[in-house]
């Protein structure tokens, strides 16, 4: 129990950051779903065109309308220019924002429809106007209503914005995704508790400002706003009151047990040496190197068949320094990120078997697989079956399966070992292949390119000679075994290992 | 004319069609200062719809209505609103103000405040408790509610007071009561009052004219005395009928 309050008591930071977030997209919603429910009330197009737009909204799965906000702000940039962030912030603002509309609009669009026609009848009898109507009559009956319909959003979108940790942005999603990640159920657990308490919290305070307007009780309704201005003032204070912002080095790091290490170790490196630094965790995979290539992130870590493949769409393979050289200026010249070097592991896809079943069946490359391999089932993470490296290895081999499922990066292995799955995509630098004892599958064909880590440094951050060379003793500084050993000190059911901890062990290890 | 001596209010030619509907046809009248009319008719004879032409809740297709003189569309609508006092069936509380707050609306909107004394007067005027005043709506029998929609008709001393069936979700006892009030605080105050009512009995006891109206036309336009002396043609005939045979078998029970 120590531990989840250890875990409780550091999440302070990503609490301020989901208060403003959350606080901000139910303002925004707020903003917009009032003057379209009084547009509404006076016609009724207008109010069956807003419900239908806002209960669509609602049918997106809330990640999805999340993930989609990336694109649609780097399409925006064409008008509104580089400045313009994609991830972070404001895309996740804009799609929580959007998924508060619906319960707002619907409450405030049924109390406008449910006003006692005798009621409008006597505002215009005493000769209101419009202005008139709206404040002293329509305003304060629908309020109870529409504070309903706030309240049904903040909790709503409370729950939602963990998600934002997906697109880069600082949230109680952060705990909950680098758990799951490596089955620390206490990281998640306490993700869990911080967000339903503060969903709890805004749902009592809300509903008691809603009570005060159904009573007419404004202690109630004044002494419910001020604590509610109270928790996003100390939420604002706790973000920026501590001084500058800008001066920070955005650490990036994609959604598993590694880039959560390595972006660890490089933020203990850079702070000893006197810089402050900021995590951009759980980044999708895309996500990261676009955030790299806008300045969104300073700095993150790699892999160069990922960027062969997903960002060059290139299908051929190269051999490996030609590869290295090839990428290198590929992004000199179209997005301006900095490859600092390769850190000295690879980290390829391969398929994993467990070793009875290799042995048993005689598996020992892709090439087995595909001639034996029907029958079986294969798992993925979600990214995997949709990866070009995928499609490249499956039509090298004419791989064929009789099922594909895809698995949290974590579950797969648990699914390797209880059958659900035959064969995984695996990552080689995994400490959990030695740990389970799987085989890797050879590629005698070499479908898979290479997958060396690779340390990149956003245009403005590969300009900072500063930060460039507290960087470059990492380069070739971490081999395959050491960086096994601090994914499984992480990834372990026992004993395991924060993020930081095993960062630390790690550099110990590498003579950092 | 001059606004001084022109009637509280004339009709000239006023029509109102929705769509192939012709609600009202050709209504030419004029109501003097000082009397109280009652709007008579079966349910879809427009007798509402004359009503409202007056304060512009509807806007009449063809014609005009000079209330003391001006045209109405002519007014600014909330101003026209103001001076007029206005008593319908559903009342219209506002469920969120006190009685006070409620009878105080049309000075408020006019940002004047209506001082406490006054409230209290009218109160006492619909024969209400003052101390009700702070009472929320919803704490009101529904004829103390509908006494306080005609105190805050009176609120901004109108000079025309507008009824549509004011009494009609009233229980009999209360309604009797609340029309004898209403008629007396027409003398006092010297009002001119035009009400809306389905029940011929009502207006021949209130009121100094009746118009009948019967397919958005005005039929019949008689003192209580002649209708009841057999005048005002039909339609007028059929609705007298009712309270008087009413009247007959209650004098053959007394028997």
């Amino acid at each position: 129990m120590n531990g989840l309050w250890d875990a409780l008591m550091g999440l302070g930071d990503q609490l301020a950051a989901h208060v403003l977030l959350s606080a901000a997209a139910i303002a925004l919603g707020i903003a917009v779903a009032l003057p379209l429910a009084v547009w509404a009330s006076r016609s009724e197009k207008v109010a069956r065109a807003a419900l239908t737009f806002a209960s669509l909204v609602q049918t997106i799965p809330a990640l999805a309308l999340l993930a989609l906000f990336f694109p649609i702000l780097l399409s925006l940039r064409a008008v509104f220019g580089e400045w313009l962030p994609t991830l972070g912030f404001l895309p996740a603002l804009l799609a929580l924002a959007l998924y508060a509309l619906l319960p707002i609009l619907r409450n405030a669009v049924t109390a406008q429809a449910n006003l006692d026609p005798g009621v409008n009848e006597a505002a215009e009898g005493v000769g209101m106007s419009f202005r008139q109507r709206l404040l002293l009559v329509e305003a304060p009956l629908a309020a109870p209503y529409i504070m309903a319909g706030i309240r049904t959003a903040a909790v709503w979108t409370i729950g939602a914005a963990t998600l934002a940790t997906t697109i880069g942005q600082k949230s109680l999603g952060d705990p909950i995704f680098a758990g799951l990640q490596t089955q620390n159920w206490v990281l998640v657990l306490a993700g869990c508790i911080a967000s339903a308490s503060l969903a709890l919290l805004a749902d009592t305070l809300l509903g008691t400002i809603e009570r005060g307007f159904r009573e007419r009780r404004r202690v109630l309704v004044i002494g419910g706003l001020m604590t509610v201005a109270l928790g996003v003032g100390g939420a604002l204070f706790a973000q920026f009151g501590g001084g500058e912002d800008e001066d920070r080095v955005v650490i990036g790091a994609k959604g598993f047990s590694e880039q959560y290490i390595l972006a660890r170790l490089i933020g203990q490196r850079l702070e000893a040496e006197g810089f402050a630094v900021e995590y951009r965790d759980g980044l999708g995979s895309a996500v990261a190197h676009s955030a790299a290539a806008s300045g969104e992130i300073d700095v993150y870590v790699d892999y160069t068949g990922t960027i062969w493949t997903n960002q060059m769409k290139r299908e051929d393979t190269l051999a490996r320094d030609e590869m290295y050289a090839a990428i290198e200026q590929w992004e000199t010249e179209n997005t301006g990120i900095k490859m600092l070097g390769r850190l000295g592991f690879e980290n390829a896809y391969g398929l994993a078997m467990r070793q009875e079943v290799a042995t048993s069946g005689q598996f020992e490359s892709i090439a087995d697989l595909a001639a034996r391999g029907q029958a079986m089932t294969i798992g993925g993470d979600p990214e995997f079956f949709e990866r070009p490296e995928w499609i490249a290895v499956r039509d090298a081999y004419g791989l064929r399966f009789a099922e594909k499922r895809n698995f949290s990066p974590t579950f797969m292995y648990n699914a390797l070992q209880s059958g659900e799955a035959d064969v995984i995509g695996a990552y080689t630098s995994d400490g959990r292949i030695e740990a389970d004892r799987l085989v890797i599958l050879k590629d005698p064909r070499g479908a898979f390119p290479n997958y060396d880590a690779v340390l990149l440094l956003s245009p403005e951050a590969g300009r900072d000679a500063a930060l460039v060379d507290a960087l470059t003793p990492l380069v070739d500084a971490i081999d395959v075994e050491a960086m096994r050993e601090a994914n499984y000190s992480v990834d372990r059911e026992e004993d395991k290992l924060s993020f930081d901890e095993a960062a630390r062990r790690l550099a110990e290890r590498a003579g950092l | 004319m001059t606004a001084q001596d022109a009637p509280a209010l004339s009709f000239r030619d006023v029509a109102k069609h929705y769509g192939d509907t012709r609600a009202l046809e050709h209504v030419a009248l004029e109501i003097p200062r000082g009397q109280f009319v009652a709007l008579v008719g079966a349910s879809g004879s427009g007798k509402s719809t004359l009503l409202k032409t007056v304060n512009r809740l509807i806007d009449p297709s063809a014609g005009e209505v000079l209330f003391e003189g001006e045209d109405v569309a002519a007014l600014p609508l909330p101003a026209l609103r103001r001076r007029i006092g206005y008593v319908f069936q559903s009342i219209g509380l506002f469920p969120h103000m006190s009685v006070a707050e409620n009878i105080a609306i049309g000075p408020r909107l006019a940002g004047e405040r209506l001082a406490s004394s006054r409230i209290e007067e009218l109160l006492r005027l619909v024969e209400l408790d003052p101390d009700l005043a702070m009472r929320m709506p919803d704490a009101l029998s529904g004829g103390q509610r509908q006494r306080v929609g005609v105190a805050r008709a009176l609120a901004a001393d109108p000079h025309l007071l507008l009824m549509d069936e004011p009494f009609g979700a009233l229980d009999p006892v209360t309604r009797d009561a609340l029309g004898e009030r209403v008629r007396a605080l027409h003398e006092e105050l010297g009002l001119t009052t035009v009400m809306v009512t389905h029940d011929m009995a009502e207006a021949l006891l209130l009121a100094d004219r009746v118009l009948v109206m019967d397919a958005g036309q005005i039929v019949a336009d008689e003192t209580p005395a002649a209708l009841v002396a057999g005048k005002g043609g039909e339609v007028a005939q059929a609705l007298v009928t009712v309270p008087r045979h009413q009247a007959q078998r209650l004098a053959e029970l007394s028997r």
